[in-house]
């Protein structure tokens, strides 16, 4: 079956999901990222790759971070950034979503960045759009957010560089994070040897077993010799869901402090996509010690997605 | 067609170019022939500056016709450009349009003071307004074909003829 997310040269035409992107892509992408890291180190942090094209930033869905960083990111290629707040907009108008693509595409939007409470939507406008236009999913339901798995590989990459020795654990709500999909996929691509998630049953996917991932059920036996720990955020309707008794109990058993932390290699690092529960999933003493690098995957996170955008806006 | 050895076109270069070298002069190769062209120009001339090596991908005016080239590198300019001599470096010098785009790069991480360009082989057949301050030799190469520098593993370089990519 042909690969939605490449064209008939196999380059990148759309990114949707780290799920069945080609090994070559992935590498492609984390490396072009490295350049552009020594970019956004400069005076000037802009290159003019992208000069004359316009991208159309559609969040269905609020995220305040996520949105500037693919602002900042298509700004530094020197595009135009149109940015819809589309909950004051259209939909709530009552157009249909096929109908606002259309009405961009009239305006010659060269790209979409889409995030959507519905998994699938950004697929559904890939098929829909015009061959020289190009969707990046910022986030689609409980499916993928492919820009924020790519991020966290290229930081694991930075400061652990060979992903074929590297045991990675990814602590949380499994269940709805498209994050953690996005990064297993990536990482199981990469050769990564060992991904192991933690969680309590009620958050973890029945199927979990299928990404190829270990499953354990506590701490003790989930960060034992880690090099890599990833934390996910709890979202605030879990807490006071049916699926846990209660945030403090959660932080008990799930949450990372600097004693459950001391369980994995003495040179593993922190991470987390953000935005942070300190106190439930992550102590403030780990989220601002010396393993965090929480703050380095924002920064990186503007290259890997300039990246993303330079690899796509060239046809 | 008979190429000229390029490690005697090196030394004749080297000689040719130190009389202009300040003690402020900032060596810059764009990679990958002119950086290793330029990693000996640096050697010899003994610059405290260290080496600046220029990928310009992020520049090249073909971007929208052939795409972000596969294996891009970072950059590196570990000094401040500002109101310092830059000794521009490459292979060959062909179309000009390397050279543009390596210009303009530069200018995104400062004001020099003033850039010269020495090449190792000129090929002629400019498309942009861009000439050598110094270049090892002139060599008219058939169309189609590729003139670019090889390194081998004792780090000896020498020039090749391949047959060009079509873009």
């Amino acid at each position: 079956m042909k690969n939605p997310q490449l064209d008939a040269q196999g380059r990148l035409q759309h990114l949707l999901t780290t799920e069945g992107l080609p090994k070559a892509v992935m590498e492609q992408i984390l490396d072009t990222a490295a350049s552009f890291v020594g970019v956004t180190e400069r005076d000037v942090k802009k290159v003019p790759l992208l000069r004359g094209k316009s991208v159309f930033n559609l969040f269905f869905e609020n995220s305040t971070r996520t949105r500037t960083t693919f602002e900042i990111a298509a700004k530094r290629l020197s595009a135009d950034v149109i940015n819809l707040n589309i909950s004051t907009s259209s939909t709530a108008k009552g157009e249909s979503l096929l109908d606002t693509i259309d009405n961009l595409s009239a305006m010659h939007a060269d790209m979409f960045v889409v995030r959507h409470a519905q998994s699938g939507a950004a697929h559904l406008i890939a098929q829909h759009v015009a061959s020289h236009v190009h969707v990046i999913n910022a986030g689609d339901g409980r499916h993928a957010h492919p820009t924020q798995g790519l991020l966290d590989a290229y930081t694991i990459r930075h400061y652990k560089q060979d992903f074929t020795r590297l045991t990675v654990a990814i602590v949380g709500d499994v269940l709805h994070s498209r994050v953690a999909r996005s990064l297993i996929h990536a990482l199981t691509t990469l050769g990564t040897p060992e991904v192991r998630v933690i969680g309590p049953s009620t958050l973890l996917p029945t199927e979990v077993g299928r990404l190829g991932v270990r499953v354990c059920r506590d701490m003790r036996e989930g960060l034992a010799g880690a090099d890599v720990i990833v934390m996910l955020r709890l979202q605030n309707e879990r807490m006071k869901g049916p699926l846990l008794p209660s945030a403090q109990e959660y932080a008990k058993s799930y949450g990372l402090t600097p004693e459950k932390l001391a369980l994995a290699k003495p040179d593993a690092i922190v991470m987390h996509p953000g935005p942070m529960n300190r106190g439930v999933e992550i102590d403030s003493a780990v989220a601002d010690g010396r393993q965090s690098v929480i703050l380095p995957q924002v920064t990186f996170g503007i290259a890997v997605r300039m990246a993303v955008m330079s690899l796509l806006g060239s046809h | 067609m008979n190429l000229p050895d390029a490690e005697q076109l090196c030394t004749d270069l080297i000689d040719r170019v130190r009389p202009a070298i300040t003690p402020d002069t900032a060596v810059i190769g764009i990679r990958t022939g002119g950086a290793w062209l330029a990693e000996r120009l640096h050697a010899a001339f003994a610059l405290s500056t260290p080496l600046g090596i220029l990928d310009i991908s992020f520049y090249r005016d073909d971007y929208h016709r052939s795409g972000l080239h596969n294996n891009v590198q970072p950059s590196r300019v570990p000094f401040a450009v500002d109101d310092r001599p830059i000794l521009l470096v490459d292979d060959v010098l062909f179309t000009g349009r390397t050279i543009r785009a390596a210009m303009n790069e530069i200018f995104d991480y400062g004001r020099p003071a003033r850039i010269d360009l020495a090449v190792l082989v000129d090929r002629g057949e400019r498309q942009l307004p861009i000439s050598a301050t110094w270049s090892g030799t002139s060599l008219a190469v058939p169309q189609g074909r590729l003139l670019r520098l090889v390194r081998n593993d004792e780090g000896q370089l020498s020039l090749r003829l391949s047959e060009a990519k079509a873009a």
